[in-house]
């Protein structure tokens, strides 16, 4: 496992997803990839789901990745990665000089249409056949390549382009699903949270170095604000991861062997989840008058789910 | 394994499987022409975030949240004798002008700052805000 001590000895790194690709200007997904792409010295292999990271980062004939990468279908990255991996074991069990000095590992990459929706049941499969690898799914709740359809991670009276705000709809009716404790219950090794905010570089990069050292597969869910459907300007996606977790709509946690959940960060004065909300366009529909009742309903969520998370912690089941 | 140039033909000449390397010499990390390290994304941006060595403190926080991986960092060894990164530059083929560099910039005197593309950066240096008119 690297040691991540602080940032001046983290920087010294050497990329290894650079830039030149073209994801839209002040986009997380890249801050996210580079976080844990660099947060190990080991070598690594990488799948991607298609999605906004896969279509931007290979645009024919280029490519941004400094190490192997492959590029499948939407619903099988999970299935590829641990494809890859059992290749991996057998050529290493057969041949004992197979690529002895070296250790490598498998990361997958997936957006959360490729994680919730579509790649579920790859993904399901794979951790519960066991391989040895990180699945991180990079939210940015909607389907944001195609346009930003609505997908079952978004959540509730968002504006998305099939579930649009009007006389007679307040946008998404349904919740957003909870991948992360989904994950866990599949008794996976580890299982955390994270956002790519400045304030937090360390929880992020802390957790995906943890994540690839352990054996076993295990699973990050990292919100990515999306400046293009989300509706903010480029500059504020770390100030929205920000606020994110101050207001506990996202809370940062981890969960050991499916059981043992830890909160990694508790925000000294939890924000009003109206601060989150204000941000962003999608939302802007929500202040007016007849649409309060949805913004008393999130914070209701909000409050319901931080206090679950504190009384799982404090009873350690 | 076939190589782009072999690809670029017509839509029923592509190749399944093909691997674009994206190294020429991966001992000594020189990267391809396929690489979209050497691909330039300057013209989508209208600002560019000019950088003032002098105000900097070192900590690296543009580094690690900027997505598109372009500020310059030089490996050099501190007072205790640890190695740290140090902040050189940025390079303008790979940055897209989001400004998330500037915001999360902590100095009082903000270190980055915006100007228009068509400013030189010698003459933005100029332009710097002083302590008494922030």
């Amino acid at each position: 496992m690297k040691k991540i001590t602080n940032l001046k000895e983290f920087a010294c790194t050497p990329d290894r997803f650079q830039g030149g690709h073209r994801l839209c200007p002040g986009c997380a997904h890249s801050m996210i990839v580079r976080e844990v792409v660099n947060a190990t010295d080991d070598d690594l292999v990488i799948s991607t789901a298609t999605g906004c990271l896969e279509v931007c980062s290979a645009i024919y004939p280029y490519t941004s990745w400094d190490v192997s990468w492959i590029h499948v279908g939407f619903e099988n990255a999970a299935a590829a990665i641990s494809g890859a991996e059992a290749m991996y074991k057998a050529l290493s069990r057969k041949d004992k000089l197979y690529n002895e000095d070296r250790r490598v590992k498998f990361v997958a990459f997936g957006g959360d249409g490729g994680t919730y929706d579509i790649g579920f049941q790859s993904l399901s499969g794979a951790v519960e056949r066991g391989h040895d690898f990180l699945y991180v799914c990079l939210d940015n709740e909607n389907y944001a390549n195609t346009g930003g359809q609505r997908s079952s991670a978004t959540p509730i009276g968002a504006h998305t382009s099939t579930s649009p705000r009007g006389r007679v709809s307040y946008g998404e009716k349904q919740k957003k699903k909870d991948i992360t404790m989904i994950m866990a219950a599949h008794g996976a090794p580890y299982v955390a949270t994270a956002v790519p905010s400045t304030k937090h570089w360390k929880d992020l990069a802390t957790k995906a170095a943890k994540a690839i050292s352990t054996v076993g597969p295990t699973f990050i869910n990292a919100l990515s604000p999306c400046t293009t459907e989300w509706k903010f300007k480029p500059e504020e996606t770390t100030e929205i991861a920000d606020l994110a977790v101050e207001t506990c709509v996202f809370p940062l946690y981890e969960i050991e062997d499916g059981r043992k959940l830890r909160i990694t960060y508790r925000p000294k004065d939890k924000l009003p989840v109206e601060e989150y909300l204000s941000k962003q366009g999608r939302f802007s529909h929500l202040f007016k008058p007849e649409n309060k009742w949805i913004i008393e309903e999130w914070q209701k969520q909000v409050d319901d789910y931080w206090d679950y998370l504190q009384r799982r912690e404090e009873a350690g089941v | 394994m076939a190589t782009p140039k072999e690809m670029l033909t017509t839509w029923d000449k592509v190749q399944f499987g093909a691997v674009l390397p994206a190294f020429e010499d991966p001992e000594h990390k020189k990267r391809s022409k396929f690489h979209s390290y050497n691909y330039s994304v300057a013209d989508w941006r209208v600002e560019k975030p000019v950088f003032n060595r002098e105000l900097c403190i070192d900590c690296d926080f543009c580094w690690v949240s900027c997505p598109d991986s372009c500020f310059i960092v030089e490996e050099v060894v501190n007072k205790r004798g640890k190695k740290q990164a140090k902040i050189v530059g940025i390079n303008y083929n790979l940055c897209k002008g989001c400004a998330v560099c500037v915001e999360v910039c902590p100095t009082p005197i903000k270190s980055l700052l915006m100007f228009p593309e068509y400013v030189d950066n010698d003459e933005a240096l100029k332009q710097w805000p002083t302590k008494d008119n922030k």
